[in-house]
């Protein structure tokens, strides 16, 4: 009872914010887009154990395919992109709409696809061999995407601006981004509470054993990863509507910013829990929107720095820091010492 | 694509432009052995895989552009103030972050280089700007065939010198107590700490080795290429091509391995264009993987 009060609270504010504060709608709509993709890191880093690094490259690369099938239904690609800014972008509202919704489908099984088959060449590593292994897939494919002169080269795309009012269109993308956060959360509670989210922990546990119980595991990782895909391609499609003007180096393919972010945010929530990623995603939003205000020049420096501090001093992060001082919120059962009083940390410790 | 075949028919057609390529290839190569070399000592002496091996590449070569251009000192002097410099820079990030994360799982160390090498970017891209900076060396260049080949003097003495710190290295870590201590601790830390070797000094003395070597490698690419803050990451990547693809502790292997690469990389470059270099130096990275990962699925085992 009091659970469900609390979601239907979460989410009148979520529904409500760009009303309270409308001068903030782009940056709540940067925390949403943080959200999804630190979600969708989680499933792999989290519940599976299995620590991408790569994970921006389905960002990306779903700008890129919304983007080119978005552009391809009205105009012939090469032409628009070559003459970048030059002029050609008079798309109608359906135009734009059909773009927006066919391209951000087309991105997201396009995404889901590609993970199939880069799990299938990279699911036998492990640990940071992984890590390294898809950090170098999201570098390749922005340097490759950046020399292929069909999709704009290093210029990158731009895209047609939101038919209609200015403040209408950062609604817009705002309740998008919000949809697809609170959807792909409801869909990861229910997941996580079937047997494939068990089988997924178990893979994280222990793989091997995992395989002996007679899970598959391969086709596990392989569908954990492609979902967490879909999600990102769909968020990447997004994204680049709203940024209207994106290239693939800094923007698509950003493998030092958001390809980073989403991990120290899960770090700072806390790993494998559910609230743990949006948890971090709203702090280190916060966070960062603080250091560029404050530490002007040096914000990036500043950021690095949170990074290593998380990393290195607060890697349980939030959650595991509650786990650990109030385990009884997590369903984990404190013994009691006889005669002693109930819900103490230190307690709870010592009789541990 | 015609543009490829061309390049590729004019490879053909004149021989001795291979050769060039495979001397460019090679005077590269010996950098990257170097900054290879340090992280492979890294990795297999505390376990910590380091993704800021670029940054103190790149740092490095900052150090002796600031000394030649700010103080007027001779470039090649640059070469062991870059040295002492990274050792001192080394020994600070272990002590802050090397140390904690030492006895953790393998990619917390891997984030937290990560974060190291995002703040020694961004430090060095406020200090001295986004520009490319180099230092030249005002020496002539040797032709051969027909000006086909050429040889600048100032990559060779920059290979010459690289090659020689790896030796003295190389030999440091097999004559030396402090080497000896070093390769004990990379066999079993436990027992070398039961043995009375101060595990805690020779960590901190390794990285902050590796540190120095890379700064060394950093100051003679400003001799004979160019630096830019945010180049590291591919440095770091290259290293890790180069030790994946050769296998830990295999030293002979990570300089034929560096070698290799700087050749595969040349010759990418000039079928494919310049501008793919970075490109090229990932997808090796990937070939080596997978293939690693074929090698030991035939072995029914993981790379791990």
């Amino acid at each position: 009872m009091n659970k469900t009060l609390l979601y239907i609270a979460l989410l009148i504010i979520s529904i409500a914010l760009p009303f309270v504060f409308p001068n903030y709608t782009i940056s709540l709509t940067a925390m949403w887009l943080l959200i999804i993709v630190s979600l969708t890191w989680d499933m792999t880093g989290g519940q599976m154990g299995y620590n991408s690094l790569g994970n921006i490259f389905f960002y990306g690369t779903g700008m890129y395919v919304a983007a080119i099938t978005g552009i391809s239904m009205v105009y012939d690609v090469g032409q628009y992109t070559s003459a970048a800014g030059g002029g050609i972008n008079n798309f109608t509202a359906t135009q734009y709409f059909s773009g927006l919704g066919i391209g951000a489908v087309a991105a997201g099984i396009f995404c889901a696809i590609s993970a199939v088959i880069l799990g299938y060449l990279l699911f036998g590593l492990r640990g940071p061999y992984f890590a390294i292994g898809t950090l170098g897939v999201a570098i390749a494919a922005g340097e490759l995407v950046s020399n292929w002169e069909w999709v704009g080269g290093g210029q990158g795309v731009s895209l047609p601006v939101y038919p209609g009012d200015l403040d209408e269109g950062k609604f817009f993308f705002y309740y998008l981004f919000c949809t697809l956060g609170i959807a792909t959360f409801i869909f990861l509670k229910w997941l996580y509470s079937t047997r494939f989210g068990a089988a997924i922990n178990a893979i994280r546990d222990d793989e091997e054993k995992a395989e002996a119980m007679g899970i598959h595991t391969l086709r596990y990782k392989l569908v954990t990863w492609s979902i967490a895909a879909f999600i990102v391609g769909l968020a990447g499609a997004f994204s680049g509507y709203q940024l209207i003007q994106f290239e693939p180096l800094e923007t698509a393919y950003q493998t030092i910013n958001l390809g980073i972010f989403m991990v120290v945010c899960v770090l700072l929530g806390g790993k494998g829990t559910l609230w743990g990623p949006v948890i971090g995603a709203i702090l280190f939003h916060v966070l960062k929107e603080v250091t560029w205000t404050y530490f002007l020049g040096w914000q990036w420096v500043a950021l690095g720095a949170l990074i290593v501090v998380t990393v290195v001093y607060f890697q349980d992060g939030l959650m595991g820091w509650l786990k650990h001082v109030r385990p009884e919120w997590f369903g984990e059962r404190v013994e009691q010492k006889p005669g002693s009083k109930p819900s103490s940390a230190s307690q709870a410790e010592a009789a541990q | 694509m015609d543009q490829i075949l061309g390049n590729i028919s004019l490879l053909i057609q004149f021989p001795v432009v291979n050769i060039n390529i495979v001397l460019q290839g090679v005077l590269i190569g010996a950098i990257f052995v170097l900054a290879a070399y340090g992280l492979a000592l890294v990795w297999g002496v505390m376990n910590v895989k380091n993704l800021a091996q670029g940054d103190f590449v790149i740092a490095g070569g900052y150090a002796s552009w600031w000394f030649n251009t700010n103080l007027g000192l001779p470039a090649l002097l640059g070469i062991p103030l870059a040295f002492a410099i990274l050792w001192g820079i080394g020994w600070v990030i272990y002590k802050l972050v090397i140390r904690r994360v030492i006895e953790r799982d393998l990619f917390t160390s891997l984030l937290a280089t990560f974060g190291v090498g995002i703040v020694m970017a961004q430090s060095m891209n406020l200090l001295f700007s986004a520009d490319t900076q180099s230092l030249r060396l005002d020496y002539d260049s040797l032709d051969f065939f027909d000006n086909l080949v050429n040889l600048p003097i100032a990559k060779l003495v920059g290979a010459i010198t690289a090659v020689s710190l790896a030796i003295a290295v190389i030999v440091f870590m097999k004559r030396s107590r402090m080497g000896q201590a070093i390769r004990a601790t990379a066999q079993d830390a436990r027992a070398a700490r039961v043995m009375g070797i101060d595990t805690e000094k020779v960590y901190a003395f390794t990285f902050s080795l590796n540190a120095a070597i890379c700064g060394a490698a950093g100051a003679i690419i400003v001799l004979v290429w160019e630096i830019q803050p945010f180049f590291g990451m591919g440095y770091s990547i290259r290293s890790f091509v180069i030790v994946t693809a050769a296998g830990l502790g295999n030293l002979p292997g990570v300089i034929a391995a560096g070698f290799g690469i700087g050749i595969l990389e040349q010759f990418g470059a000039h079928i494919f264009g310049i501008s793919y270099q970075q490109a090229i130096a990932v997808l090796l990275l990937l070939m080596v993987l997978i293939y690693r990962l074929a090698q030991q699925r035939r072995n029914r085992q993981v790379l791990q």
